[in-house]
């Protein structure tokens, strides 16, 4: 992630808010990811998106409990603080139609680590120690987040490209 | 609420209860993305933006939003959105298009919407194929790009739309790539408020049928100049672009066209003195 792609944080307020807002957007590309695998009939994958989508905005509404009377900032509106992507979203152009849950974890497991590189900038960089701190416990919980997609990828190893029953796979000559 | 005062909306606001049915992976669902958070971001109540699309992929997009939305004739979304327009000013319109339904089947349309500048936004997602007729080439399809359809590419020099948009009177020209959602979001408020026809080229992959496109996301760069209101200079820029540079690249002040009738177009009962014999 470039650096460029980092918002500005200027307060536990605004950290809190940007950390909902990662988690909330985690979980809306989860659940798009799904319903483009209902649509293609791959409806193993689409309950494994609503899962992780379901995950995603738990994390959300702990943030926003952690927050308390502080608050949670705007997030940066309808828009969004970043000039690229949002750092936990899962990568769209990864996806496929006949995609296993090996590459959907993959997505995850990038996502993840995104968000971690995220946080773990932030702990570091000239900004106020009570959002370095802060900042540093939520790389801690992404740091777990990895972990956890590393065990899950040992659960389901790499599958076939293509589902067994498409003799028509787009792009095929 | 102070009618001037725009609405907190959501993008979920502006989003319909009808499911893409996009391939997965493709870029279009990331302009879907990108429009509906510009929508929110202008605050506008969805009875009062229009969506018009013509064919193809990208024209779906209609259906995606719950604004008022015309999924209308190949080619001939841009003639649908300036009557729209000039019929009812008080909406604000996008229209919405690919590569092959904007600059092969709608060509002409494109040339004297740009000429004709009436205060619309255009968007159009180029993926450099027709995707949704199984992969065929389109304008803006490289030369050398094989395939079954097209056996050792077509060999034809690609449509350059962002020079075509300029020389033919755009008031706004800009490229987006729908990998980044969020500076595509700000770049298509930026064209609805730009007085007149803004064109909007965003890169938009289709992953199905152009997989080479996924490293669109390492060649794409913001545009190293700062928007110039200069056709002359803005056109010296365009003719040496890459097509990667990213951003506003002509912002003109020439004035919307504005129908002289307007107001008699808009009272039915004065229709009758039309037709006085």
């Amino acid at each position: 992630m470039s650096g460029a792609n980092v918002p500005p944080v200027t307060s536990v307020a605004a950290l809190y808010g940007i950390a909902h807002r990662i988690e909330a957007d985690a979980a809306e590309r989860y659940v798009m990811l799904a319903d483009q695998m209902e649509t293609h009939n791959n409806l193993e994958l689409a309950r494994m998106f609503r899962d992780l989508a379901r995950a995603e905005r738990l994390h959300a509404d702990k943030i926003r409990d952690l927050a308390g009377s502080i608050g949670i900032g705007d997030g940066g509106g309808p828009i969004g603080p970043w000039k690229s992507d949002s750092p936990e979203a899962a990568d769209l152009y990864a996806a496929r139609y006949d995609m296993s849950p090996h590459d959907a974890l993959r997505l995850a497991l990038a996502a993840e680590e995104r968000a971690l590189a995220f946080y773990t900038d932030l702990a570091a960089a000239k900004v106020d120690r009570a959002v370095r701190d802060l900042a540093a416990s939520f790389a801690v919980e992404e740091r777990e987040h990895v972990a956890l997609c590393h065990r899950l990828l040992e659960r389901y190893p790499p599958a076939s490209a293509v589902r067994p029953g498409d003799p028509d796979a787009p792009g095929d000559r | 609420m102070n009618a001037a005062e725009p609405l907190k909306c959501r993008p979920s606001d502006y989003k319909s209860e009808v499911k893409p049915i996009w391939c997965p992976g493709c870029g279009d669902y990331h302009v879907l993305m990108a429009l509906t958070r510009a929508m929110a971001a202008l605050g506008l109540p969805p009875e009062r933006l229009a969506v018009v699309s013509g064919i193809g992929c990208s024209s779906r997009i209609p259906a995606y939003t719950n604004c008022y939305g015309f999924h209308g004739v190949h080619g001939r979304s841009l003639a649908v959105a300036t009557g729209l327009k000039i019929a009812r000013p008080d909406i604000t319109v996008i229209c919405a298009s690919g590569d092959g339904d904007g600059y092969s089947i709608g060509g002409n349309h494109f040339l004297h919407a740009c000429r004709r500048n009436v205060d619309l936004a255009y968007i159009v997602m180029d993926n450099h194929i027709y995707g949704m007729t199984k992969g065929q080439p389109s304008p803006t399809t490289e030369p050398d790009f094989d395939t079954a359809l097209a056996p050792g590419g077509t060999g034809l020099r690609p449509f350059n739309p962002l020079v075509v948009a300029l020389a033919s009177g755009a008031n706004f020209v800009a490229r987006a790539y729908s990998g980044n959602p969020n500076e595509t979001a700000e770049l298509i408020v930026d064209a609805i408020k730009h007085p007149g026809f803004s064109f909007v080229e965003i890169l938009s992959p289709c992953v199905t049928y152009r997989p080479d496109q996924r490293s669109w996301k390492d060649r794409v760069h913001p545009a190293p100049v700062t928007p110039t209101d200069d056709p002359a200079r803005a056109a010296r820029r365009l003719m040496t672009d890459d097509g990667f540079n990213l951003g506003v690249l002509y912002r003109g002040n020439r004035a919307p066209y504005k129908p002289p009738t307007a107001a008699a177009m808009l009272a039915p009962e004065s229709l009758d003195e039309e037709f006085v014999v």
